[in-house]
Formats: C-alpha cells, sequence, structure tokens
C-alpha cells in the first residue's frame, strides 16, 4: 500500500540577521493510510515547522531549503502553487491550535465551512449548507442547524475546535495536520474533541499527523510516534515501542520527567528525573549529536559526528550511536 | 538597545541629524549670524541674497539669515516646553485616569475629550487671545493644547501594563501606589510616549509658526520663523526669498523630528519584543 | 498547632456590565462559598478547569482581590478588611509564583531589583548585605552569580520562573501560593522546577497553595487536594484517599480524561457531555448536575453543601460514588 505522505530529508532553515535558524534539519517521516502519527516534541524541535512546510505555508524568512515531499506518487515541492492551492484544504487539511484564530470572526461558521465545501467542489450553496450542518453533526455539536448561523465567538473553545474539526474533514482528505488540536481546551473537553477527531478521521479513511508536547495524548491515540529534538527525528516507532521500549536517551528522559500516576513514594516526595541543560539554539547546534551536551551516556563520536539513522527492531527505529543496529532493516 | 537599532535606520538617523543641527544653531547662534537680527538697515530695503546678507533682506532691511538663525531658537523653546508641559501633565493624568479607574477616570477622561474636541489651532488662537501675546504663553497653550493626547496614550499604556503579573508581584510585596506607578508602570509606558513626544514636537513648531503667522504667536519684532513669513507676506511675489528660507527652515525641522519619531516609532514596536 | 490559612465561605462576585451608570444586577460567581485549611508545611493544591474559581481563590488569600463575602485568617489572626498599612507587614509572609514567565518579570528592571524588591520595602540593609543576601537566594534557586544584572529577556522561560520563585523567598516567605507555574514550560524544565519547589519546601519550611489544572503534577506535589467547579469546591481530600477513591462524579471523569503516557490502558474513559459552563449563567442547584452521569431531581433544586464525609474529607454530593 503507498503510504498517504513521504518526507524525505526535509530542511527548513529561517534566515535572519542572527543567522539560519535550522527549524527542520533533514526530517523523514512516513504516514500510512488512515494511521496516525503522532509527532513529539518540545518547543522549538520543529514539528510545527514541518507541517507547515508540507503544506509549503512557511512564513518569511522561513524557506525550504532541501528534500522532498511525496504525496500520491507526487513532489510536493515540485509543484506548480496553482496545484498545490487545490491540495490544500482538499486532499490535505490542518487545524491548529487556537480557535479562535484560525477561525474568521468575521464570519459564521456556516460561511466558512460552505465557503471551504464550494472552493473545491462544484455544488450548490444549498447542498454546500446541507453537507455542513451534517459535518456539524459528526462532530457532535448539537443542533446544528441552529449553530451553523453562529459566529465563532458564541462558540465555546471546545465547540470551537470541533467546527475546525469539521472543516478540516469536510472534503474527505487523505491527510490531516493536526497542529496541537487540544492544547489550549480544558481537559475534560480535551477528551472529548480527541476522540471526535480520531474517531471521524478512523471513518473517514484520513491519516493525522499529530504534533503535540502532551506525550500522554499521543500515548492515547497514535499508531506511530516520532521524537523530535532540535530540527530532527530522534525517534520514531509503533506507540507501544515508544512508551514501553524507548531507546533514544531524549525520549527516556522525557518519558522519565512526566510524572506518573501512583509512582508516590512515602510522602510524595520523590524527585522527578531532571534532564540536564537546555534546548540548543537553533543558530547554533552543537556539532555531531545536537542532544551530546545533555546526554548522560554520551561518547567520544558523538561529540564528532552525527548518528546515522538506524532499525533497532522491526519499525523502531532511531539516531543514536549507543543502540546497535538491528540485524534486518525494519518495514513500518 | 535602541541606539544600535537607530543606527541602522537611515532616515532615522537624518531626522536625528536635522535635529542635532537645529539644536547646534540654535545653541551657536550668536557665533553664526552675521547681523544683528532686529538691526533694522533701511538703506538695505528688501536686498537680495548676497555675500553680504545670506538670504537676503526683509522689508526694513533685516538680515533674514540672522533673523532665521535665531528664529530656530524660539521655535525649539517653543516646542521643547510645550511638549514637556504636555508630557508632565499628560503623564499625572493618564496615569491616574488608568491606574485608579472608577470617577477619576470618568472626569479626567471625559475633560480631556472636551479639550480634544476643538481643533488644535482654534483652540490655541483663543488660549492666546485670552492670555496675550508673550512668548510663555505661546507655550502654555500649546502645552495645554497637546496634554489629551499624552493622557491618552498614557493611559491606554497604563491599563494594559497595569494587568501584569509583576505588577500584581510588587503589590503582593506590600508595594504602594505611587512607587509601582513610578517603578513598575511608567517605565513601562515610556514607548509610545516617546513615538507621541517626537511628532508633537514637529507640530509645535508648525503650530507656532502659524500662530506667529496669524499675529498670535511671538510679539514681533521676534525673529519667529513664523513672523517672518508674515512680514514677508506682501512681498511673497517679487522678492521670493523673503519666504522661501523661513519656509525651508520649517519644513527643514518638521521633517527631522518626523523621520525620527517614524524611525522610533518602528524601533519600539512591541512586536519586535 | 493552629492552621496557617483558613478561609470561610469565603465568595467573589465580579459585576458585569461597567460604566458610568452600570445597573445591571448581573455577576459573575467567580468564587462561591470557599472554606479550608492549609497547615504549616503542607501542600493544598486547587484543581479544577478554566472558570472553577481556583485562581481567583489564590489571589483572594493573598488580598489582591477584595472578597465579597467571607473571611480569611493568616496565622491565627484574621485579615479579611485589614487596611493596606497592617496588611504590609504579612505580605513578605505570604507570595505569590505566577503562571506567565513573561508578564511576571519587568523588563525593565533587572534580575537583582526584581528578586531585591522585598528587601528594598521591608528592611535596612546596606548595599553589601543586600548583595549577598540576593545572590543566596539566587543560588538557592539555580541561577549564577553572573545572572545579577541581566534583564529578563536574556533568560529562558524556566530560568524565569526560577527568579520569580526567588523574588517571593527571599524574605523567607511561610506561604506561597503558586498560580499554574508550570503550565507555560516544556515537560522537561516542568520537572526541574517541580523538583526545586520541593527543594525549597522542605529546606525553608513552606507552605503551598498549590493551583493547576494537571492532575499528574498536582498527585505528585500534593498532601491535600480540593477539586473545584463552577467557584465550589466539590471535593477536598488527602492525595491518596482522593486519587485512590474519588467520591464526586466530577472528580472521576476528571482523573479519567487525563491522559497518560501509557500504552494500553484500557479505556473506561468517562467521557463528559457539554461543556464547562458559563459562570454567568450558573445551572441550577448542583452546579455539576448538567454533565452529571447520574443525576435525579434533587441535584436539579438544590445545591448540595460542603460536608465532611470521614476524617479529613470534605464532600458535596448528593450521591457520592461508592
Amino acid at each position: 500500500m503507498a503510504d498517504a505522505l513521504n518526507i524525505e530529508g526535509l530542511k527548513t532553515f529561517f534566515y535572519t540577521r542572527q543567522g539560519a535558524a535550522k527549524a527542520v534539519n533533514g526530517v523523514s517521516l512516513r504516514i500510512r493510510p488512515g494511521q496516525i502519527l503522532g509527532v513529539v516534541g518540545e518547543s522549538g524541535c520543529g514539528k510545527s515547522v514541518t507541517a507547515f512546510s508540507i503544506l509549503r505555508l512557511v512564513p518569511h524568512p522561513g524557506r525550504i531549503v532541501s528534500g522532498r515531499i511525496l504525496f500520491q506518487g507526487r513532489d510536493l515541492l515540485e509543484l506548480p502553487s496553482r496545484e498545490m492551492r487545490r491540495i490544500r484544504g482538499d486532499r490535505i487539511s490542518m487545524i491548529f491550535q487556537e480557535p479562535m484564530i484560525s477561525l474568521n470572526p468575521a464570519f459564521t461558521v456556516g460561511d466558512q465551512l460552505i465557503e471551504a465545501l464550494r472552493l473545491h467542489r462544484r455544488i450548490s450553496r444549498a447542498q454546500a449548507r446541507d453537507r455542513a450542518v451534517e459535518m456539524l453533526r459528526q462532530v457532535e455539536i448539537p443542533a446544528p442547524e441552529k449553530r451553523i448561523n453562529d459566529y465563532p465567538h458564541h462558540l465555546s473553545g471546545g465547540m470551537r475546535q470541533r467546527a475546525m474539526i469539521a472543516e478540516a474533514l469536510l472534503l474527505n482528505p487523505d491527510l490531516l495536520l493536526a497542529d496541537e488540536p487540544t492544547t489550549a481546551l480544558d481537559v475534560t473537553i480535551q477528551a472529548q474533541v480527541l476522540d471526535i477527531m480520531c474517531r471521524l478521521a478512523r471513518e473517514l479513511g484520513t491519516a493525522i499527523m499529530f504534533i503535540t508536547h502532551n506525550l500522554g495524548l499521543v500515548a492515547e491515540s497514535a499508531d506511530r510516534v516520532a521524537v523530535m529534538y532540535a530540527g530532527k527525528v530522534v525517534e520514531e516507532g509503533g506507540v507501544a515501542d515508544i512508551f514501553e521500549n524507548a531507546r533514544h536517551p531524549y525520549t527516556r528522559g522525557l518519558l522519565r520527567s512526566v510524572p506518573l500516576p501512583g509512582r508516590r513514594t512515602g510522602q510524595g516526595r520523590g524527585q522527578l528525573y531532571e534532564m540536564a541543560g537546555l534546548v540548543p539554539s537553533l543558530f547554533d547546534l552543537p556539532p555531531g549529536c545536537a542532544f551530546h551536551p545533555r546526554c548522560p551516556r554520551r561518547g567520544e563520536v558523538c561529540l564528532r559526528e552525527e548518528p546515522p539513522w538506524r532499525a533497532i527492531g522491526p519499525g523502531h527505529w532511531t539516531a543514536c550511536w549507543l543502540e546497535e543496529a538491528d540485524a534486518a532493516p525494519g518495514q513500518s | 538597545m535602541i541606539w544600535k537599532k537607530l543606527s541602522r535606520n537611515w532616515l532615522g538617523l537624518i531626522g536625528l541629524a536635522v535635529i542635532a543641527l537645529n539644536v547646534l544653531v540654535a545653541l551657536m547662534a550668536p557665533f553664526i549670524a552675521t547681523h544683528d537680527p532686529l538691526q533694522i538697515d533701511v538703506a538695505n530695503q528688501a536686498a537680495p541674497p548676497s555675500a553680504k546678507f545670506f538670504f537676503g533682506a526683509d522689508e526694513y532691511g533685516r538680515d533674514i539669515f540672522s533673523r532665521v538663525i535665531y528664529g530656530t531658537r524660539i521655535s525649539l523653546f517653543v516646542s521643547v516646553l510645550s511638549v514637556l508641559f504636555a508630557t508632565t501633565f499628560g503623564v499625572v493624568l493618564g496615569a491616574a485616569a488608568g491606574y485608579y479607574r472608577g470617577w477619576a477616570e470618568s472626569i479626567i477622561m471625559r475633560c480631556m475629550d472636551a479639550i480634544m474636541s476643538f481643533p488644535a489651532i482654534l483652540l490655541a488662537i483663543g488660549i492666546m487671545a485670552v492670555l496675550g501675546a508673550r512668548l510663555i504663553n505661546v507655550v502654555i497653550a500649546l502645552g495645554f493644547v497637546y496634554v489629551p493626547r499624552f493622557a491618552r496614550i498614557v493611559r491606554g499604556s497604563v491599563l494594559s501594563v497595569k494587568q501584569k503579573e509583576f505588577v500584581e508581584a510588587s503589590l503582593a510585596m506590600g508595594n504602594s501606589d505611587a512607587a509601582i506607578i513610578f517603578r513598575h508602570i511608567l517605565p513601562n509606558c515610556v514607548a509610545p510616549l516617546i513615538v507621541q513626544a517626537t511628532a508633537n514636537l514637529a507640530y509645535a513648531i508648525l503650530a507656532e509658526s502659524s500662530l506667529s503667522f496669524l499675529g498670535l504667536g511671538a510679539p514681533p519684532p521676534a525673529p519667529s520663523w513664523g513672523n517672518i513669513l508674515s512680514d514677508a507676506r506682501n512681498f511673497m511675489l517679487d522678492n521670493m526669498w523673503m519666504t522661501i528660507f523661513p519656509g525651508l527652515a520649517i519644513t527643514l525641522a518638521v521633517l527631522g523630528f518626523n523621520l525620527l519619531g517614524d524611525a522610533l516609532r518602528d524601533i519600539l514596536d512591541p512586536r519586535l519584543n | 498547632m493552629p492552621p496557617l490559612v483558613r478561609v470561610e465561605n469565603l465568595t467573589k462576585h465580579f459585576p458585569v456590565g461597567r460604566g458610568f451608570l452600570a445597573r445591571s444586577d448581573e455577576v459573575v460567581q467567580a468564587v462561591e462559598e470557599v472554606s479550608f485549611e492549609l497547615n504549616p508545611g503542607e501542600t493544598l493544591s486547587l484543581v479544577g478547569e478554566s472558570g472553577c474559581g481556583k485562581t481567583t481563590t489564590g489571589r483572594l488569600l493573598l488580598r489582591l482581590i477584595e472578597p465579597t463575602r467571607g473571611r480569611i485568617w493568616f496565622k491565627d489572626r484574621e485579615i479579611t478588611s485589614l487596611g493596606r498599612q497592617a496588611m504590609r507587614p504579612l505580605r513578605p509572609l505570604m507570595q505569590i509564583v505566577f503562571q506567565d514567565p513573561h508578564s511576571s518579570l519587568n523588563p525593565r528592571l533587572t534580575v537583582k531589583d526584581i528578586i531585591g524588591e522585598g528587601l528594598r520595602l521591608h528592611r535596612r540593609l546596606s548595599p553589601a548585605e543586600r548583595k549577598e543576601r540576593i545572590q543566596e537566594v539566587m543560588a538557592k534557586v539555580g541561577l549564577r552569580p553572573e545572572h545579577y544584572d541581566r534583564y529578563p529577556h536574556e533568560f529562558s522561560g524556566g530560568q524565569r520562573q526560577r527568579i520569580g520563585v526567588a523574588r517571593a523567598i527571599i524574605l523567607n516567605p511561610e506561604l506561597i501560593v503558586a498560580d499554574e507555574p508550570l503550565s507555560a514550560l516544556d515537560v522537561s524544565i516542568q520537572a526541574q522546577v517541580i523538583n526545586l519547589l520541593e527543594r525549597l519546601r522542605d529546606e525553608l519550611g513552606l507552605s503551598y497553595l498549590f493551583i493547576s489544572h494537571d492532575l499528574s503534577v498536582v498527585e505528585h506535589l500534593s498532601d491535600r487536594i480540593a477539586v473545584m467547579y463552577l467557584g465550589r469546591i466539590l471535593e477536598l481530600a488527602g492525595r491518596d484517599q482522593l486519587y485512590d477513591r474519588p467520591l464526586h462524579p466530577y472528580t472521576r471523569a476528571l482523573f479519567s480524561a487525563v491522559p497518560l503516557p501509557r500504552v494500553g490502558r484500557t479505556k473506561q474513559r468517562i467521557i463528559l457531555q457539554g461543556d464547562v459552563p458559563n459562570p454567568l449563567r450558573p445551572p441550577s442547584g448542583c452546579g455539576f448536575h448538567p454533565r452529571c452521569g447520574q443525576v435525579r431531581p434533587v441535584c436539579r433544586e438544590t445545591a448540595p453543601a460542603l460536608a465532611q464525609v470521614e476524617t479529613g474529607r470534605w464532600l458535596a454530593c448528593h450521591f457520592p460514588l461508592a
């Protein structure tokens, strides 16, 4: 089965007066059709820029410097902009963290959904309206025929986010890029929205690239996980591989930093694992492995050369000098 | 930090240079001027520009060059003092309105609105008519007219800075309102104030010239640029030098402040924080 | 030993509809009849979602906002209506750490001025003594001496939070209200700051009122927890009690909604219907009833009072979970 999306060696740099910030520095990812890939990392790791690069919406002064993004047999980076516009919103759509910013406050929810539909399909306003109402119902917005005439500020945060999901999945895209879609929501609403997003996507066969810094969300909804650090993917594997058998020191450090339930010692005064140091500046990345200054297990070679991307189990890859390569190269 | 950014902004630097030139000329006037600006010389009535009279002479034979030079003093005096006046009162009123809200804010801001509802020049003329034609009254009149602009800006800034958590932190440490306003809030309101002040300096120069032109500014024979222009009114067509040079002086000074003000506004844009 | 802090029926209503002749009777019931005690050396956490009133409660405690009703005691002394002058000497003892590392530090002041403000206001020290004390506190929070003269913008989010903590502890407070101090930080930095807060608590004998929506962190740090919803406390219990056996349906739903970095968790997820309600128009009776899985008629009519159900355990529910 062909991949839904295949990113090869993507590099996106931001050229500023202080130099080039290597926001995405050689990222390769594959998403299968209908699969949910969780992309996790902390701020500045390049996960959002990767998503913007896929849609070729990288803001100035950023530029995609090299790489290929294969979608349905074509390299998106080579397409003329007219073609790209047809793909955006139709075949690949995106939702963002703050629905108040991405939904136009001057138009009703219905207007925006209908506009999105009629941009890509030849249907009448009435048909578009019906489809929009149906979609709002699918995302569990109560009384959708009434809500469709509401303005974004009439809706709660959770409902706005659901409206965004509705708009994104309206045209049955092959791939949905979800950039921190639930981060701004309360915990109980987060659970609702995530549930709806994943369920609907599975029903429609839409693959999801789920970008977040929240490991818990990824553990619960993703099929595969890619962990990013300083513009590169440092580990990728099935969700069980990552959470039960993480091998990259950064992934392991990250997992250990999160307080887990039930991990209480006598008076609850157990220390959390602390990763030393800070994320490096993207203008001034360390030589060799970008993580080496903070790595508790670094060796000589880590300071000098970048680690190769190696399979350490079926469908489980990492870039670390300390990991032995598995005999057979993995298939995901 | 500001200077570094300013040094990259060509137009801003030009503006700064022009202002510096004006200040220099004002300070060194006695050394630069060739004649006594008030010295009447009927023999040289309306003399065209020459080696003796760089900018020519006016209808009383006074050297226009020297008059323009000394006029710089008046323009800077009036503009700087009136803006200082407006800033001081504007800051006090705006800060009180923004920090204390409630009745204080309502009263203060409605008064500011009332003042602003008058066209600036008309209000200045009205005040001058009441106070009488003296240079210091020009300062007061213009200062008064400009207070609302500053008050509004300061109030807006204060409102926004007041919400910041570091203000709460200071309150939580038991700091007094006055100390919080002066130490925490006002220093963070400086940016829009600077921009408004430079723009207002330009307005003030123009306003002073206009008032003088109308006979309501610096009392003659003071060589304010507006007066020079006013005197030259009847001679404009035949003796163009009498109007061109003071006009250029005004234009240059105003341009200088505007360029600097624009540059500062770009630099101090909060988005660049 | 008397509690360090006690609040009784603390209530805060914010009027809606401002303006000269504000006629509106509408109020937002931000905090409603909140009562609890905080003991010396204890960490009490207030948890809940947006609009539950936890942040406002923290501020009410420190008298940064004035209560509409209710009483507050600090160290056995009632502080509800103390004037500004009377509050002043108490202030250094009850401090606050904020959520946003960007707006919690004055960008125009250096680190030494920010941290040293308490010293300036409450002590007469020579410049040398002042410097010594500030650097001592900086070392305690993990800042280096060379950071003394720097400005906030030169620091990362985690470091700025450390500066905020240093500012709070400079005069040896007894109580610190920590208002979502971790929410704006990356996961790995959160761990650092959590460890710092715990270390300081042990070293300095601090009590924390820890406000957060992150239940995993709360479980790690707290001795007791109060779960808030629409301005009221629904459940107040010791940590083990609460996490092992929540009694309120909302608490249980909250716990089950928290995403854990664990795979294959049996998804007995309780997904609450509906949205967090509008505090302007709170539901009748029990504020949680529209979303409650076991709502009965009485829940719509009467709001359950917060009552003690076991030693050290309080609940506001007509039909607690078994």
